[in-house]
């Protein structure tokens, strides 16, 4: 282990203050807006209008535009919500969880992780709102006293969503903004044009840098990091609650809170490393960005996704163990039903194909690891699909019996969602600082201490 | 000396171990009114400058004024104001209103956390006089000051001027206010 860490540092030798506050701002400041940027910006927009069209469609036509029926209330809305929340989870994780465990390699991947926690909680958010069929009606889900005298049912799982998403949401922006004040006075320091440095002027609140300063900000950060931990493990507990305390076959189980929460992790890191490898490459952050990071990351979606795979064959031997027919038939409908190939194409993505990342010269091959890595986001939408669509198509009664796909519609949101992700990550990249300069600082001052103890 | 035109005497050093002896020294030779500004925390300072923060008991407030609200707002929803039995149990189910209370303990500590540290910071605080400093933009990117301020009692410019020319800095500037 220690040898490996001296072949790769989490930085490369030789930067300084100045040398990663310059590259990092230089992207913002002096590279200009590159012509690779505008296309993607164009593209992005493309799909952005996809989903402004399948929105207001749904807006016009309403819910009946889905491919949902009487058997199957839950299609593609739901499979989305949970899959945007989950690739939320990583953000949260690097950026509160190691930082607690003090896993410095964390510092240069966490502030765009945490900006992918935040876009894609914002896609997750649309979708429970568009699928209740009047979002315009959507406020009646929080309590607030109204005239009509009544208050949301405080003992229903859906209502816990709304408060943990909310949170989740609200948490994530403050402890986003809050590591990104010191940058933004940095980028509002470097900046030569009169009105980019008023714009981060407003937004860096006036900091200055004052020892007492920084030591509320370091306190605050790491308790928000304390507060934000159990956090993103409540969020995914409580989206499985809303299967759990069902009585649906394949939903009704105690074991889906960790499960759903492995599951998050694991395709919150396949979505980081998805976006990470091009990102370094593209503007040149390999020197912060190294292949420790990648390696790092392929090691925590190997070991979430063995724990994801556990469960499924947990699944397995809760149905056959429960002697409950209903439990055993889903199983059974799983794997042999009209659902069958869409249940081994997962178990292949998260079961089987994740299993190369245990050799290392696959695991360290960019390309491969790139590749794995979106064969992972896959999984994790077919396994939500599977468990949304499989438990629904065969209930307790054969004469309600149905089968669901989705319609242009349910893919054109699904697939303008990725759009509107993509924009707001590419506006992201230009106007922020993708990597937490102040910790990389904070980093090399440490690392300096370090070489000095020797 | 306090009448002093200037709002103090800001010298800039290469590297957080100079910052940090410099402070050393300037809290030793008695002066109170000092500031350090750094482009990243550097937890000695807080010794030497002695920075015990209390943004922990706003947080612990904001967290516990979450739990109690989360849930006065159940108890009132569902016993006060619209009771509604649901397969007989009773109003105030509370273990189902765990959650809520503790979404709300996280968000509104939280909020502590955020704002608290802009409220003890002053913040926003979109001009100081510090910010006059000669090359003080780099203070957010590599370089370490040191600011004594024209209201410390021991403040005089000629002799605090020598004093912090004695501590090696880069340079020392007349910070106006």
């Amino acid at each position: 282990m220690a040898t490996e860490s001296i072949e790769v540092p989490v930085i490369q030798p030789g930067h300084t203050y100045t040398t990663v506050s310059d590259q990092v701002n230089d992207v913002i400041l002096k590279r200009g807006t590159s012509k690779g940027w505008i296309g993607a910006i164009g593209f992005a927009s493309l799909l952005t209008l996809v989903l402004v069209t399948s929105l207001g469609m749904l807006f016009y036509r309403g819910t009946g535009i889905w491919g949902l029926n009487n058997t199957i209330a839950w299609g593609f809305a739901i499979v989305n919500f949970v899959w945007w929340v989950g690739i939320g989870h990583a953000g949260t994780l690097i950026s509160a969880i190691l930082l607690l465990f003090r896993q410095e390699w964390r510092t240069s991947i966490n502030r765009f992780a945490e900006a992918m926690t935040v876009f894609a909680v914002a896609q997750a958010g649309m979708f429970p709102i568009v699928h209740t069929g009047r979002p315009w009606l959507a406020y009646w889900l929080f309590p607030y006293p109204n005239m009509m005298n009544m208050w949301p049912q405080f003992r229903s799982p859906l209502l816990w969503d709304v408060f943990a998403i909310s949170t989740y949401a609200t948490v994530s922006i403050l402890f986003w903004y809050f590591g990104l004040i010191p940058d933004l006075a940095t980028l509002r320091d470097s900046a030569d044009n009169k009105y980019v440095k008023q714009i981060y002027g407003i937004f860096s609140l006036g900091w200055r840098g004052a020892a007492r300063h920084w030591s509320t900000h370091f306190r605050a950060y790491l308790l928000l990091a304390a507060l934000a931990t159990p956090l993103v493990v409540s969020v995914h507990s409580v989206v499985s609650f809303d299967f759990a305390v069902s009585a649906i076959p394949g939903w009704h189980t105690t074991f889906l809170p960790p499960y759903f929460v492995a599951g998050a992790i694991f395709s919150g890191f396949a979505m980081v490393i998805t976006l990470a490898i091009p990102i370094r490459k593209l503007y040149g952050m390999e020197d912060f960005i190294t292949r420790r990071h990648l390696d790092n990351m392929a090691k925590v979606m190997l070991s979430t996704g063995l724990i994801v795979f556990y469960a499924y064959i947990m699944e397995i031997f809760f149905a056959w163990y429960s002697a409950n027919p209903y439990e055993q038939f889903m199983i059974f409908n799983r794997m042999t039903g009209p659902y069958a190939p869409f249940y081994w194409a997962l178990i292949l993505c998260n079961g089987i194909i994740p299993q190369l990342l245990w050799i290392k010269r696959l695991r360290t091959n960019l390309a491969i690891l790139f590749v794995i890595a979106i064969i992972v986001n896959i999984g994790m939408w077919l396994e939500r699909f599977i468990i949304v669509v499989t438990s629904l198509t065969r209930d307790f009664l054969p004469s309600s019996w149905s089968t669901y796909a989705g319609t242009i519609w349910d893919w054109g949101l699904y697939i303008g969602t990725m759009g509107f992700f993509l924009l707001l990550l590419l506006l992201f990249l230009r106007a922020l600082p993708m990597i937490n300069v102040f910790e990389m600082r904070e980093m090399i001052h440490h690392l300096a201490h370090k070489e000095g103890e020797h | 000396m306090s009448k002093s035109p200037i709002y103090g005497l800001m010298a800039k050093f290469d590297t957080p171990e100079a910052v940090i002896e410099a402070s050393t020294r300037t809290r030793a030779a008695g002066y109170t009114k000092i500031e350090a500004y750094t482009p990243f925390p550097i937890e000695a300072l807080n010794d030497v400058l002695g920075y015990r923060p209390i943004i922990q008991y706003l947080v612990l407030i904001g967290g516990l004024v979450g739990a109690f609200s989360g849930f006065a707002l159940q108890y009132y929803a569902s016993v006060v104001s619209y009771p509604i039995i649901v397969g007989g149990r009773p109003f105030n189910s509370f273990p189902a209103f765990v959650i809520v209370i503790f979404e709300l303990t996280i968000l509104f500590a939280a909020f502590a956390a955020v704002f608290g540290t802009l409220g003890l910071s002053g913040f926003p605080h979109p001009y100081h006089p510090v910010f006059n400093a000669p090359g003080f933009d780099r203070a957010s990117k590599d370089k370490f000051f040191l600011c004594i301020e024209a209201e410390d009692i021991r403040f005089d410019l000629v002799k605090t001027k020598a004093f912090l020319e004695s501590l090696n800095p880069e340079d020392v500037s007349e910070v106006e206010p």
